[in-house]
């Protein structure tokens, strides 16, 4: 089977002799849900940009559904829908205007067009705001209208570039629903974030990149396999000493009732419990310092430097 | 679905969302004109054109309307054009067109219709105002319809570049302000420049709005100050000049692509 993207030796150099991608290489397949994570300014949105033809390669080769993005055109571009980071649509037309017009450009007919922006406004919730003028829509359902807009031609690819920055959590997890559900269905969709909870939340395969390379490619249980330690946070009842100590373990005191534990690889967290009872300190609640992706994120991007 | 359908529907919708947009501001797209136009013909047609008298043999208000029309036709095909495509740059809602299987051939032919539908609007607008002034003949209907035309298609393709250079809102009205305009005002609207000393005369048949209004003065009255022929074979060879290079600058993505 063709796979749904396919990247070999991309370069992009910029007018001013920035080099914003050095050869990177990717592979994702049909039906994947792919996260390509990086720093700012690392070379993502340039790389998407390529793929969809808002940004020139300055070499190399990319292909969407085995459709070269340079030499086919017209195929490449029909099987790809972009989300980008930006908002970039008319902000003085209609919200059904702009899913209308961009399935016009992909050659819908009024029809299928009509009958498509329907079912994806009723869809995201934005079926209410269909006569609305796009600017005065929320920042969120700017969002999701951009969704909708990339989803109206029915591609095989989505791009998904940021697509919940700025979009409360209530929202993000009924997008995230929503994308999950489209996956499901078969579409492949590569997504780019800042929010690692999210990637490692949808996403099957992982890439990261930093400094226009790729540092690794791989499955998210893969990768999380790399975790070494893992940091829970403990809150107590009890005010806590300033110094603790706990056999076998890195503890260090927060604040008077938050303790950070870390956790090695194979060791049990029930130790930690039955220690802190002998010590006579209750534990109220837990929770991991910050996402397991996130810290396998920091660590691969700080290596790099 | 072929390539070639979905350009077509591609075109209609570019065509369309165009059309919808200057009608949707006609406050500031048909309007204007037919307010300054009016003022024209009350201003330099009654009051001044009365204590003028004929020129090239016509009464002063019959000689200046087909100059009048054709300067609406022009500048609001090119303003279409350059206000709607700099505007979708500047909103970035050019991505949209950036990222569909949409061929060049397509985005301009469908940007240069909307321009030449709006020119052509204008057009008749500020014929039928020409009207309460003046009794408007029809020499040769084939000339008015062909100038016209070819008139606004090529300043929408002048009002397309100009756009896609454009960075900044001042930049699409630098030209009409400073080239535009005092081309069409020296370009016979307001006098036959078989008025002017000859070395005047000779630079004005440098001035290519000169060829389009006297075509359509000539379609309009039958009186010309140029040869039409000369008039028609300038137009298409500038509307391929012109055609050529935008087809070019949005292959390379000028001004659209990084």
């Amino acid at each position: 089977m063709v796979a749904a993207l396919e990247v070999e030796n991309l370069t992009k150099v910029y007018g001013n002799g920035f080099e914003a991608l050095k050869g990177i290489n990717l592979k994702v397949e049909q039906g994947d849900f792919f996260a390509l994570l990086g720093p700012n300014g690392a070379g993502k949105s340039t790389a998407l940009g390529i793929l969809c033809g808002l940004v020139q390669k300055s070499s190399g080769s990319a292909r969407i559904m085995g459709y070269d993005v340079n030499s086919d055109v017209f195929n490449a571009r029909r099987a790809l829908g972009v989300v980008p980071q930006e908002f970039n649509f008319n902000q003085f037309e209609k919200v059904q205007d702009i899913v209308m017009t961009q399935a016009g450009y992909f050659g819908l007919s009024q029809a299928k067009a009509a009958v498509n922006t329907e079912r994806l406004l009723k869809a995201l919730d934005l079926w209410e705001k269909r006569d609305s003028i796009s600017r005065m829509l929320s920042g969120g359902m700017k969002r999701r209208l951009m969704i909708a807009r990339a989803l109206v031609h029915e591609p095989k690819v989505l791009i998904l570039d940021e697509p919940t920055a700025g979009v409360d959590i209530e929202l993000r997890r009924s997008m995230w629903t929503f994308m999950q559900q489209l996956n499901k269905e078969g579409l492949t969709i590569i997504l780019t974030t800042h929010y690692l909870e999210e990637a490692e939340q949808l996403c099957r395969n992982i890439a990261v990149i930093n400094k226009g390379e790729i540092i690794i490619s791989t499955s998210k249980r893969a990768l999380l396999s790399q975790l070494t330690t893992e940091t829970f946070v403990f809150d107590v009842k009890s005010a806590l000493p300033e110094k603790l100590e706990i056999d076998n373990f890195e503890v260090k005191v927060v604040s008077e009732d938050s303790l950070e534990v870390t956790v090695e690889k194979g060791q049990s967290i029930n130790l930690i419990f039955t220690r802190l009872t002998e010590k006579g300190i209750d534990v109220r609640s837990m929770r991991t310092k910050s996402n397991r992706l996130e810290e396998l994120f920091v660590g691969l991007v700080q290596e790099k430097k | 679905m072929t390539a070639l359908q979905v350009q077509w529907v591609a075109f209609k919708t570019i065509v369309v969302k165009e059309i919808r947009r200057f009608m949707r501001i006609w406050q500031q797209t048909l309007l204007p004109p037919a307010i300054t136009m009016t003022l024209y013909f009350i201003i330099f047609g009654n009051l001044i054109g009365s204590r003028i008298g004929d020129m090239d043999g016509v009464d002063y208000m019959t000689f200046i309307v087909p100059g009048l029309i054709m300067m609406s036709v022009i500048t609001n095909a090119y303003g279409n054009v350059a206000s709607s495509f700099f505007s979708n740059k500047f909103q970035r809602s050019i991505e949209e067109l950036m990222v569909a299987p949409v061929y060049p051939i397509t985005i301009l032919l469908g940007y240069v219709i909307g321009g030449v539908v709006r020119g052509v609007m204008v057009g008749l607008i500020v014929t039928l105002l020409s009207m309460y002034f003046t009794d408007l003949n029809v020499h040769h209907l084939g000339v008015i319809v062909a100038v016209v035309f070819m008139s606004a298609i090529l300043f929408s393709l002048g009002g397309f570049v100009n756009a896609v250079f454009a960075t900044k809102f001042d930049d699409i009205s630098i030209i009409p302000t400073f080239i535009i305009t005092p081309l069409t005002y020296l370009g016979g609207v307001f006098y036959s420049i078989s008025l002017l000393p000859d070395f005047w005369q000779g630079v004005s048949q440098l001035n290519p709005i000169l060829y389009m209004v006297n075509t359509f003065r000539y379609g309009v009255l039958g009186i010309s100050d140029i040869n039409i022929y000369l008039a028609f074979g300038m137009i298409t060879f500038f509307i391929f000049l012109l055609g050529g290079y935008s087809l070019w600058l949005l292959h390379r993505g000028t001004g659209m692509r990084s």
